[in-house]
């Protein structure tokens, strides 16, 4: 019986700066055969541990093509995530994972993809966007729309240039609390729901963000004529086990770390607009 | 059941059942009277066991009382469970050292050990299914369950007498233990009566060779235990589940039980299928190694909702709903069953009295008011 809490030690290669308090931890498991074993799907996430400190839920946002180079970005906000913000490069974490539901990129083929996403909530899609430009050809128009509160808390701006260089794709930021040096849109990021071009019959929409933001924003999409099948939000609740047993994360009848973290929006929705479950 | 698994037992002979078991290298746990309720402990000899207790349990009182009859198993149960025997109030899972350049960590599984657990109620057999299939059946299995698991010999005991927070009938899972037990006992008139309900049960009863059980006796067995359903007060109407508890989301009776619900997580903690449960880290003083172990939890914590700086169940409200919902509604759409086996225990051991057959026709009342009075047949 293979053990689901064992953990292993990974290096951490790079420690990469991305806001005041986020850094992208950039691991490489110490042990030969675990590294080589490991796959993951975008939108998966490992349980990333700090000695005597404990575990926490973090989603893989590097390439699933590269599954021996693991980027974690974590904000240091709780008790773990703290700690491990102390860390340097050099230093010693562990994983366990990879777990959960990632992106359906397989069923999406032929597809326009829509990325939606707010805030830190970007992270679980870039494995998924650096797989689609992975690629391309397999893919209808890309439109990647990010909206943050102000231009500060914009991660991942390389990328985001990286990205709009692309073949048939489109990035769209939305700023609320614009400074002078904005150049986007200004507004909340919904507002770009309304206003993106898209053939709703092909598209397949990724979001991940602020619940607020899935729940405001997925019937504008749905009100343009994209079904709520073709929606896929990734969500968020406490998890500490990652394999459906601990019972934290609980979302309605689904264990969101083993059920999701991506789920199809017509599953949650009757969960999604209620507060307190 | 074929009649050479059945057999009869005096009770005074009970210790010849217990020294089999002894013999064939079973620690044994049975019930036995401490702090004035009925816990599991290692027994030996049949004077450790409850001999003449009754037990009487109402919406938040527990009592026992001495009889001075010579009745063993005259204790329905006392807060526990099966559950601790499989699922460990508190597991170490892994001994994590520094070593050079980080760290390695050891899997830290439980001695296998065979137990033999006597007294087990109906209720309890149910709630020991509900927690194999959630540990051992789901997408991945718990290996430390497995092992605690494996060697456990279950002795369940039919039960006589109902009590007011009883309901398992009502459930379909008692008070006659169908199946999930090694050997089975009804008590009657000084005597035991015996089914095997394994091959290892068989086994031990052929070992005993004990005199067949007379139809009469079997029969009378089997009227006690039907009386003892029919004299159950409480029901639980669970047709409607899941959805219609679903629906009641914004029911007002959930502001009327958290106004009374004191967030204690006794429920969860009695129950014997809750199975939330945490992790910690304990390092030594010298901080080159560090446990990590997992203990039980409960949703009626604070923790228990925690992400990021916010709680997603911030009120008491919304961890009774979470409860409530979960056993007796979301856990059918996650497990095939009901979370709840009507054991009567979140009842009883509610400081409070909160008696979820009550709360649950209240919720489910159209008109947003108290309903069904007489579902909660208190007596």
């Amino acid at each position: 019986m293979i053990n689901p809490y064992l953990i292993h030690p990974a290096t951490i290669v790079e420690k990469i700066q991305e806001a005041e308090d986020i850094h992208t931890y950039r691991l490489r498991l110490n042990d030969e055969d675990a590294r080589r074993n490991f796959r993951f799907t975008a939108g998966q996430f490992n349980m990333v541990y700090l000695f005597g400190v404990g575990e926490v839920a973090i989603s893989i946002v590097s390439d699933p093509d590269e599954p021996e180079r693991l980027d974690h970005t974590i904000r240091a906000v709780g008790r773990v995530t703290s700690a491990i913000g102390q860390l340097r490069a050099g230093d010693t974490v562990g994983i366990r994972g990879p777990f959960g539901q990632g992106w359906p990129l397989e069923d999406a083929h032929g597809h326009d993809i829509v990325i939606a996403t707010g805030g830190l909530g970007c992270a679980p899609v870039v494995g998924a966007i650096e797989y689609i430009f992975r690629r391309r050809r397999e893919y209808g128009s890309v439109k990647i729309i990010h909206g943050v509160k102000t231009p500060r808390d914009l991660l991942y701006h390389e990328r985001f240039e990286t990205w709009r260089r692309q073949p048939d794709t489109e990035v769209l930021l939305a700023s609320d609390r614009p400074d002078e040096t904005w150049r986007y849109h200004v507004g909340v990021v919904t507002e770009l729901f309304e206003r993106v071009p898209i053939n709703a019959a092909k598209t397949l929409v990724l979001m991940c963000g602020p619940e607020i933001m899935m729940r405001l924003g997925v019937p504008i999409l749905m009100g343009r004529g994209i079904p709520a099948t073709a929606v896929y939000v990734s969500l968020e609740r406490h998890m500490e086990c990652g394999i459906g047993l601990c019972g934290h994360c609980q979302m309605g009848p689904y264990f969101l770390c083993k059920d999701g973290p991506v789920m199809r929006y017509d599953r949650v929705e009757p969960w999604l607009g209620r507060t307190g479950v | 059941m074929a009649p050479e698994t059945r057999g009869i037992l005096p009770l005074a002979d009970l210790q010849r059942l217990l020294d089999t078991l002894h013999i064939r290298g079973y620690r044994i746990a049975g019930p036995t009277v401490r702090d004035g309720a009925v816990m599991w402990e290692t027994i030996s000899q049949i004077s450790d066991l409850p001999i003449g207790w009754r037990d009487h349990q109402e919406p938040g009182r527990y009592r026992l009382e001495q009889t001075g009859s010579a009745e063993i198993f005259g204790v329905v149960h006392g807060p526990q469970s099966l559950k601790p025997f499989a699922f460990a109030p508190r597991e170490p899972l892994l001994q994590i050292k520094r070593a050079q350049g980080g760290f390695s960590a050891h899997p830290e599984l439980p001695e296998p050990e065979k137990v033999a657990v006597i007294g087990a109620r109906a209720c309890d057999l149910a709630g020991l299914a509900i927690q194999d299939q959630i540990f051992l059946n789901s997408s991945y299995q718990d290996p430390y369950y497995a092992v605690r698991r494996e060697e456990l010999f279950v002795i369940a005991v039919n039960c006589t007498r109902a009590l007011p927070t009883c309901f398992c009938a009502s459930m379909d899972t008692g008070p006659r233990a169908k199946n999930g037990f090694d050997l089975a006992l009804t008590e009657i008139d000084n005597q035991l009566v015996l089914e095997a309900g394994s091959e290892a049960g068989s086994d031990l009863l052929s070992a005993l060779s004990l005199p067949l059980a007379s139809h009469n006796v079997i029969g009378e067995a089997a009227a006690r235990v039907e009386a003892c359903a029919r004299s159950q007060v409480r029901r639980l109407d669970h047709t409607r589940l899941p959805q219609a508890l679903y629906d009641a989301y914004e029911h007002p009776r959930w502001d009327d039980v958290a106004a009374r619900c004191l967030a204690c997580a006794n429920c969860t903690m009695v129950c014997p299928t809750c199975f939330c449960h945490t992790v910690e880290e304990t390092p030594d003083l010298t901080g080159q190694q560090t446990e990590h172990a997992r203990l039980w939890d409960s949703c009626f914590t604070q923790e228990h909702g925690y992400i990021h700086g916010k709680n997603v169940r911030p009120t008491i409200k919304d961890r009774y709903r979470m409860w409530i919902t979960h056993k007796l509604a979301s856990w059918i759409d996650q497990f095939g069953t009901s979370g709840c086996v009507g054991c009567g225990r979140c009842i009883t051991w509610c400081p409070v009295g909160i008696d979820l057959t009550e709360e649950l026709p209240a919720l489910l009342a159209s008109d947003g008011r108290q309903s069904a009075k007489s579902t909660s047949g208190n007596t």
